[in-house]
């Protein structure tokens, strides 16, 4: 007797802790959602849109994403949830994708960075009559999979453009640095940099480092410079970060042309200072900001753009308009 | 009362049923009781729980096998490289996969038992080069880092049923992880290799004076524990029509932990198979219920670590109660 009252307040306590861990959890919520209550009709409080994306937290560009969806959420009032897997795992993510559909939100945002391992979720969210857009990756396969619309860059014309940027700065041999290999998005954006760079007379080759650790990607970089490379193009702010830094160790900064995908207050600080050429932005604050617009509007009137793909990119920031662009980087808005 | 607080996964059974109510009065309204939420959990937790029976037979045994994630990753290009590249019929694919798995353990297995260097370094070692190896070959032939169009492969609607059908809304792979729980169970506490294994990890040297081949044993389960990665590597290439080489990452701590949850001591010659299958359950439950909750997934990993901690005070906690008792 006396070892069945020790379990049951075993199984109590265990209980409280775990109710306690997840109150933790949750205390960060209710801050986007005290706008909310001043919403002019209660009824948009009651649109429940699921964001699911590969953008892991430590990715400051994703930050700027989840940005652009909370403060959607919190102008229009309402009510989102943003879900990303804990590595770059889109098993996991297809996972994720398959509760928030059993959850049935009125609405579902997605980054369709693996077509095979998430197109069976996605179809099932379509299936389930959830209207789907897709973000950011994806621009390729979403009409194929039942996506309303795509919101995004088109990644292989946003690579080409980086390439014909770097070609016309007189580089000759290129280096493609991937940090997230695995991600068919940045494959084709490294293919279009490579064509446009190839097509200019030059060379290049892609180089794959691990984006969570910053010592390695640099190291693997700087073992990469001592082949005469010119030139280097990274595909979001932990490359940029890491050849920057091997540039630094080199000594070669400014005499190797450094060009990024997208921005973060340390990448515009150089190019103000001129340590980056320039950096291809794709906007990726409207990226979590306009799907929440136009599925609230959908749900609630049933309109919707004409479907195809909604460009957020590409644009150059260079030396001229980075002071600009800095001011709102800060606010995590660029 | 005696017997039932002497088992090492009731820590982890107790968690189970904690963590499902707790969720159910939580995120009850929100889909987590539906049968397409229980699905999703369940899923989850039956290829994790796959691979921990697997891991937390070796663990009994006193070893540990860190290149099991990246097995996955291995495994599941291999067979999309040859049905992709080479035509192959996916049975044939599977096939190579697996005997390609066996060989890996065996060299792990064999490295272990004759340097009688930690199996905690030698497996690490195997990580990397199974997981640079995937990387490198799949790079070198396809230019890619993903291998789709595994349904287009000769034989592929045979695979699906097996691998990757649904059953009432539930995947198929729920029923192949209680087959292979009670396979493993079976063998580790109804046969001699299940007393062999307890040997292996409490007392080598007296297991090893009672004439039991120890190293043959932990060669063995090498074997086990990288086939079932195989195993799980088809589950989700079928699944996921293809493959990428990031497939599998973490998973060989995951089953750690859950082989942990379930009462299996890091030191071996103490475990249970059941308890693993608990552990696997109580992971599953969470990483869904998480997002059921619609807590914010930044904070997942903080509930997973309190959760860890928690289950392993409960399990030893028990374990020293079950301990007095007896005297």
């Amino acid at each position: 007797m006396r070892s069945h009252q020790k379990l049951r307040a075993l199984i109590g306590s265990m209980a409280i802790i775990l109710a306690a861990a997840c109150t933790k959890g949750e205390a960060p919520k209710p801050a986007g959602q005290e706008g909310a209550t001043q919403a002019p009709s209660a009824q948009r409080k009651d649109v429940k849109i699921a964001v699911v994306t590969h953008g892991q937290a430590s990715d400051t560009f994703w930050s700027v994403v989840k940005n652009g969806v909370e403060n959607a959420s919190k102008d229009l009032g309402v009510t989102i949830t943003y879900n990303s897997p804990q590595t770059f795992d889109m098993v996991a993510m297809s996972r994720l994708i398959d509760a928030e559909v059993a959850k049935k939100p009125d609405g579902l945002v997605v980054s369709i960075p693996d077509p095979n391992a998430l197109g069976n979720a996605i179809k099932a969210a379509v299936a389930a009559g959830i209207p789907v857009i897709s973000i950011n990756s994806g621009s390729d396969v979403y009409k194929q999979l039942g996506v309303l619309l795509h919101v995004g860059q088109t990644e292989y014309e946003a690579g080409f453009g980086g390439g014909e940027k770097m070609a016309g700065a007189g580089v000759k041999n290129a280096l493609c640095v991937n940090h997230e290999v695995g991600n068919a998005s940045l494959d084709l954006r490294c293919k279009g940099f490579l064509d446009a760079v190839t097509k200019a007379g030059g060379t290049g080759k892609v180089l794959a480092v691990n984006a969570a650790d910053p010592t390695d990607s640099q190291q693997k970089v700087t073992a990469a410079l001592g082949e005469g490379i010119d030139g280097i193009m990274t595909l979001g702010p932990l490359g940029s970060k890491a050849a920057l830094a091997a540039l630094k160790q080199g000594g070669s900064v400014g005499k190797v042309k450094l060009g990024t995908f997208d921005l973060t207050p340390d990448v515009l600080a150089g190019i103000r200072d001129g340590e980056l050429e320039f950096a291809i932005d794709q906007q990726q604050y409207l990226q979590g900001y306009l799907p929440i617009v136009v599925l609230a509007q959908y749900k609630q009137y049933g309109v919707l753009p004409a479907g195809g793909i909604l460009p957020t990119g590409p644009g150059f920031v260079t030396k001229e308009n980075a002071a600009r662009v800095i001011e709102l980087s800060k606010q995590g808005i660029r | 009362m005696r017997r039932i607080l002497n088992r090492p996964e009731l820590g982890a059974a107790c968690g189970v049923v904690a963590v499902w109510v707790f969720f159910a009065l939580y995120a009850g309204g929100s889909g987590f009781l539906s049968k397409a939420g229980s699905a999703t959990y369940l899923e989850i937790a039956s290829e994790l729980g796959i691979l921990a029976a697997a891991v937390s037979l070796l663990m009994i045994a006193g070893e540990f096998d860190l290149s099991v994630g990246s097995m996955i990753a291995a495994s599941g290009m291999t067979i999309s490289l040859l049905c992709e590249r080479l035509g192959w019929s996916i049975w044939a694919a599977i096939a190579v996969a697996m005997v390609l798995s066996l060989g890996v353990g065996f060299a792990n297995g064999l490295v272990v038992v004759r340097t009688r260097l930690p199996s905690f370094i030698v497996t690490l070692g195997s990580l990397f080069i199974l997981s640079g190896g995937t990387i490198g070959v799949t790079r070198f032939v396809t230019g890619r880092t993903q291998v789709g169009g595994l349904h287009e492969a000769l034989h592929f609607d045979s695979a699906q049923a097996i691998f990757a059908s649904r059953i009432g809304g539930f995947s198929v792979s729920v029923l192949w992880w209680v087959g292979v729980t009670a396979l493993a169970a079976w063998v580790l506490l109804r046969t001699q290799f299940g007393n062999w294994i307890f040997g292996a990890g409490g007392a080598p040297e007296a297991t090893r004076n009672l004439g039991v081949p120890v190293p043959r044993v932990k060669i063995a389960l090498f074997m086990t524990t990288s086939f079932s990665a195989c195993l799980i590597a088809t589950f989700q290439a079928v699944k996921f029509t293809g493959s990428d080489v990031l497939r599998g990452t973490g998973k060989e701590l995951e089953a750690i932990l859950a082989a942990v949850l379930g009462g299996t001591l890091l030191t071996g010659g103490h475990g249970s198979v059941i308890g693993a299958a608990f552990g696997a359950l109580l992971f599953g439950m969470v990483q869904q219920g998480i997002v059921f909750a619609g807590v914010d997934s930044d904070w997942y990993k903080v509930f997973l670590g309190a959760m860890l901690i928690v289950a392993v005070l409960v399990n030893t906690y028990v374990r020293v109660r079950a301990a007095e008792a007896r005297r």
